[in-house]
């Protein structure tokens, strides 16, 4: 029996032939993750260690972006005990106000995670560099102290679901609408414990930001990572990405900046599915799971008080470019907020050289630095008492952008620009789009 | 190792977010979180637990962020084990790392109550609900995760290995 791409890339970090579904392997990381939020949690952690120091200052990225620029002195407290730390291990990839981004934007941006890498992260995002081909999962604050002082990580070898996407999708049908799709049909826990392998003809009509979107959402869906297979796509994003040293390492000795794994032809999947993009229509996750979803024509009348584009899932610059297609020479509807995030530094200057921000300013949003912010109702677009948001966030849960009687309807770039304009959830066509 | 106290029930998909909502998590400080334990889905928890209590629950229990604050601030509340049918991966090996006990077990998910006494003897496995008189047998883990618990967590764990 074969090995599932996920399978190939632990055997390779455990230095292994070959493993299996269930086998328990401790792996070499390439790279290990926290925030501001985790990140605390795991510097005091290490101090209970007996080994001293970080196994290797350039495989560790540091991101002070959930509740940064600091929201409270607690924050405040926080993002300096990282930075301090940062300082006194020399840890390159600590990302400072001005350089931070939402860290699943980030990473891949600065071409520090790469096809064929195993990545930890201490946040349940981490997935997303799966849309690379890594191996790429959240874990909590001790397994990321673990993985900082050791370079390695325990890891059950997971199983996995085959999803074969066929077709091209229609006009405004995103990454998110095939994600939010998905979990619909799986469930919130349908991929528990497993990966989720994406693979089909379809892919190809996918661009990278569509894959990111998809593969940080695996974990919506209980999944320990999502992946997908490097094509063109992926290898002239990971080239127009290189890190520094990467970049250095290409020219001198034409060392790539990627390994590829692929499936074997008789690897062993619990389950596949096999999704028609072409079929799929705007989709909306109605509170207070991700699984709750509805296709637009389903939706009815909903009147909401906000809307939040943004986040490691839909914060990307082809995000903002759908969004601005939609509100441009258009109003936000009267009595509606609408708050515009994107992901990183870079996202936000091209936005700009793009003329996305000044669309958004005119048509009455407003536009903030990258943050985490309202995604987890930390900061920046909390909502009141029985409020309603349409988001292109990635949970919905109780409470979670703020009050415990508000509600969030998860949608793609599309359908909350659209929602902005009419007030009301609604999907471009409603605008003759 | 034996537990004993009153259950706590609650449904599927129990996220951390109700379990530790994000607006105390500028926290690290364990009591500090275990003040807000649960709020957002039981606001009398905090005021009803005892040392010992057990946390009942059904599917997929702890989806959601990958905040150890969530486990964090269960054991700090006093509660001395959760069980679920299924726990999120997350919440699973971040349980396991910080030395709360869980068990998965459809059975006594499904046949324990709200108030129930329950005792748990966490070397047979074996959960006995006193009030209604069943027994059910959690899964057991796999060697190796024994090892990480009978260590204490995984930091002690690493530093006997080194």
């Amino acid at each position: 029996m074969g090995m599932t791409m996920s399978q190939k890339i632990l055997a390779h970090a455990a230095g292994l032939e070959r493993v299996a579904a269930g086998d328990l392997i401790m792996a070499n990381l390439d790279m290990v993750l926290a925030n501001d939020i985790t990140g605390p949690v795991s510097i005091k952690e290490m101090d209970k260690f007996t080994k001293k120091g970080v196994f290797d200052k350039n495989k560790i990225a540091l991101v002070p972006d959930h509740f940064s620029p600091n929201k409270d002195i607690q924050s405040a407290q926080n993002c300096k005990c990282m930075r301090e730390f940062a300082c006194s291990n020399k840890i390159t990839h600590f990302y400072e106000v001005g350089q931070m981004g939402i860290e699943h934007a980030l990473l891949p941006e600065k071409g520090i995670v790469t096809a064929g890498d195993t990545v930890i992260g201490a946040d349940s995002h981490t997935c997303t560099y799966g849309a690379l081909g890594a191996f790429s999962t959240g874990v909590g604050s001790t397994d990321a102290a673990v993985g900082m002082a050791y370079g390695k990580a325990w890891f059950k070898v997971p199983s996995a679901l085959k999803f074969v996407l066929t077709g091209k999708p229609a006009p405004w049908i995103s990454g998110k609408d095939i994600i939010l799709h998905i979990i619909g049909m799986i469930g919130v826990d349908g991929a528990l414990y497993k990966s989720m392998e994406f693979t089909g003809d379809g892919i190809a009509w996918l661009s990278m930001d569509d894959r990111f979107t998809i593969a940080n959402m695996a974990i919506e869906a209980g999944g320990k990572n999502g992946i997908f297979p490097v094509d063109e796509k992926t290898i002239a994003y990971i080239e127009a990405h290189m890190s520094p040293e990467k970049k250095d390492a290409f020219e001198k000795t034409g060392q790539k900046p990627y390994r590829i794994f692929e499936a074997d032809a008789d690897a062993e999947y619990d389950e596949t599915y096999v999704i028609d993009l072409s079929t799929l229509k705007p989709t909306v996750s109605f509170p207070h799971l991700p699984e709750n979803t509805h296709t637009i024509d389903q939706v009815g009348d909903i009147k909401i008080d906000q809307v939040v584009i943004g986040s490691c899932t839909n914060g990307r610059l082809e995000d903002l470019k759908i969004a601005a297609e939609v509100l441009k020479g258009r109003k936000v509807a009267d009595g509606l907020r609408v708050i515009i995030i994107p992901a990183t530094q870079q996202v936000y200057l091209d936005a700009m050289e793009a003329g996305y921000i000044k669309t958004f300013i005119e048509a009455g949003a407003i536009v903030s630095t990258p943050t985490c912010g309202p995604c987890l109702g930390g900061y920046m677009g909390i909502l009141a008492e029985h409020e309603r948001c349409v988001s292109t966030t990635n949970r919905n849960f109780v409470g979670r952008m703020g009050h415990v009687t508000s509600e969030i309807y998860l949608a793609s770039p599309a359908v909350a620009a659209a929602s902005a304009v009419t007030g009301k959830i609604s999907g471009p066509a409603e605008l003759g789009l | 190792m034996k537990a004993c106290g009153h259950v706590f029930k609650y449904g599927d998909n129990v996220d951390t977010d109700v379990i530790i909502p994000a607006r105390h998590l500028a926290t690290t400080d364990a009591a500090g979180l275990a003040k807000h334990c649960m709020e957002d889905i039981d606001a009398d928890f905090v005021k009803k637990v005892s040392p010992g209590d057990i946390i009942v629950a059904r599917k997929n229990f702890g989806c959601g962020s990958s905040r150890e604050h969530a486990p964090m601030a269960i054991k700090a509340s006093g509660i001395s084990c959760v069980i679920a049918e299924t726990f999120a991966r997350i919440f699973y090996r971040n349980a396991i790392n910080i030395g709360l006990p869980i068990i998965e077990c459809k059975e006594a998910s499904e046949g324990i109550d709200a108030g129930d006494e329950v005792e748990i003897d966490f070397d047979s496995g074996m959960i006995y609900n006193k009030t209604k008189g069943t027994s059910f047998k959690g899964q057991a883990f796999p060697p190796f995760m024994q090892e990480l618990i009978q260590a204490g967590g995984l930091i002690n764990y690493m530093n006997q290995q080194s």
